[in-house]
């Protein structure tokens, strides 16, 4: 194979640039700047501000006189945040591990050359279409104690069927898990429906005639390829766990009590209810430090691939 | 790529089929009961409600919750129904898509076709801004809003949506026109044809399948959006799912749980009609946000 050598590139002599020949080399940078700029300003800008209210005693108003950690310590020490982060992980595990677990499982039996999958895919997926506040209100009535579920499963016969989540304490959390995984495991089962389309036949071809069980086959081989796809899965996930906050407050409101409390529903109340902006901005910025800590890597990793 | 029912004896792969059928309407059921249970309940009357079974089929369907949902449910101090909140969201909507679109558009191509020493570092920041938590930007922008006197404005709410949507179009458009051939864009140059000429002329003609893509995820995502819109707007000036959320959780009066569902299914509408109609471009731009092209 030979090189191509580059052809020296003649540039024509030019005394001096017009100044619309100036503003032609100029013009892309000029249409970016603006979009350039406002990310700068209205997100690392607004990040920085919010940053540094955390480290002020602002309540009611901001106020810029610094305090030092005051409002991180006071955050640290309110019951209500503990709730919040241990709902945000119980939340948080069960959303995504079901999630993957159903999106998987749907989308292995829609790859077994289903006759209706085009009818199946979007009653799965059109849950997504909806918003937060929409899945919480149908949720919320689907699963209303007094006449939903269980009324239905008392006019069945089922007269001992006690079904009042919503309103219990412990319970509570649970019923975001339900809606929150009704609402994504479709999306995340065609995440996995076009991961399987993607892997070559040929492989799987040659583990049936070595008489390989199917179980086998996705046990060893299928889903080990598929690990890209948990990858993503798990990003998009934790990403909308941290920042789910529509769907709590229209299922639950945060309660029973302060039960579903989240990071997102107390960033919320602290700063614009509890006149705690101090409190909330610290909040905030733990809620940016945790998506900060799974975006990063996996961005860096996206964008460092494309390179090589 | 299939793996099922060739291994197995005939017999065997018959039942594996009617397992794997029989597994899929179930759980397709289950996916389809809460939107059922929404419709059902939205078309009975308070009485038959509160007497019946939730999965029942209404007896004496009637659009009386609708009307009233759509015109005379109280959502705070005013009984007008949901239909204000409605037009507040069309209006707030349609130009905070159509801006960060072009402005996607624009910013992909240049991000592309006229790369400058750190336009990795660029786009990167811009990415980035995708997935922040909107948190930590709340109160600043609650501060700015109001001081330029766009707090509790439709204005307001189409400023914020662009500003933080424009990572995502930026995203779709950028990792689309990655694709499209440089050499086309060199020929053009060497006619001599500019910035502007090219990308109309060159690259917004292939755009149809990214532009629908990009409308489609912004339309949904706005639409759908309860944290900006219950941080900068209040009263009449609330976009749906405010309005709506204000509506089912009022504790005044007696619970219409007909009316709760009619606003709901109003509030669902819009984005499930799109999702309808372009369903394969809607999860496009789903997988585009999330696994990046």
């Amino acid at each position: 194979m030979t090189t191509i050598e580059p052809v020296p590139i003649v540039t024509p002599e030019r005394p001096r640039r017009s100044f619309t020949a100036r503003l032609g080399t100029l013009l892309p940078k000029i249409v970016l700047a603006p979009s350039f700029a406002i990310t700068l300003i209205f997100v690392y800008g607004f990040i920085l501000w919010t940053v540094y209210l955390s480290f002020t005693r602002s309540r009611i108003l901001p106020v810029y006189d610094l305090v030092g950690l005051d409002a991180y310590y006071r955050l640290w020490s309110q019951p209500n945040w503990y709730m919040a982060i241990k709902n945000l992980a119980i939340f948080g595990v069960l959303y995504i591990s079901l999630c993957t677990a159903i999106g998987l499982f749907i989308a292995i039996l829609m790859d077994q050359r289903i006759r209706a999958e085009g009818l199946l895919r979007p009653i799965f997926l059109y849950p997504m279409a909806l918003s937060f506040v929409v899945t919480g209100t149908a949720w919320k009535w689907f699963l209303n104690p007094g006449l939903g579920l269980e009324k239905t499963m008392h006019n069945l016969g089922w007269e001992s069927f006690k079904f009042d989540w919503l309103v219990n304490t412990d319970m509570a959390i649970y019923t975001i898990v339900i809606a929150g995984v009704w609402q994504a495991s479709g999306f995340v089962m065609a995440m996995f429906l076009a991961g399987l389309r993607g892997i070559d036949g040929e492989i799987i071809k040659a583990a049936q005639i070595d008489g390989a069980p199917v179980f086998a086959i996705y046990r060893r081989i299928i889903i080990p390829m598929l690990r890209p796809v948990f990858l993503s899965a798990f990003i998009v996930l934790a990403h909308m766990a941290i920042k789910s906050y529509d769907l709590v407050i229209a299922l639950t409101g945060g309660g029973p009590g302060n039960a579903t409390e989240l990071p997102s529903t107390f960033m919320y109340s602290y700063t614009f209810t509890r006149s705690q902006m101090a409190v909330g901005s610290a909040s905030a910025v733990m809620m940016l430090m945790g998506i900060t800590a799974i975006i990063v890597p996996y961005l860096y990793s996206e964008l460092r691939e494309k390179r090589s | 790529m299939s793996a099922a029912a060739e291994t197995v004896s005939a017999g065997s792969a018959r039942t594996a089929r009617i397992v794997i059928y029989s597994l899929l309407v179930l759980l397709a059921l289950v996916y389809l009961l809460p939107l059922y249970v929404m419709l059902t309940t939205s078309f009975k009357s308070l009485a038959e409600i509160r007497g019946g079974d939730m999965l029942a089929l209404p007896r004496d369907p009637s659009w009386e919750a609708w009307t009233k949902a759509w015109g005379q449910a109280c959502i705070g101090v005013t009984c007008e129904g949901i239909k204000g909140y409605f037009w507040n969201s069309i209006r707030m909507v349609v130009p905070a898509v159509l801006i960060s679109t072009v402005l996607g558009a624009l910013n992909g191509y240049v991000l592309t076709k006229w790369r400058f020493p750190g336009h990795k570092l660029v786009f990167g920041l811009m990415l980035f801004a995708c997935f922040i938590p909107f948190q930590a930007v709340l109160i600043p922008m609650a501060r700015v809003l109001g001081i330029f006197g766009l707090a509790n404005s439709t204005t307001g709410l189409v400023f914020v949506h662009v500003v933080y949507g424009l990572g995502f179009t930026t995203l779709f458009f950028r990792n689309y026109y990655e694709a499209f051939p440089d050499e086309l864009i060199k020929a053009a140059m060497i006619d001599g044809a500019g910035f502007f000429k090219i990308f109309w002329r060159i690259l917004l003609p292939s755009s149809g399948p990214i532009i629908v893509v990009t409308i489609i995820y912004q339309f949904t995502n706005i639409w759908n959006d309860f944290l900006f819109g219950v941080s900068f707007s209040s009263g009449a000036e609330s976009p749906m799912t405010v309005a709506l959320n204000n509506l089912v959780s009022s504790s005044t009066g007696v619970k219409e749980y007909n009316v709760d569902m009619a606003a709901a299914v109003f509030a669902a509408l819009p984005t499930l009609f799109v999702y309808i109609v372009a369903g394969r471009y809607f999860v496009r731009g789903l997988m585009a946000g999330a696994v990046k092209g």
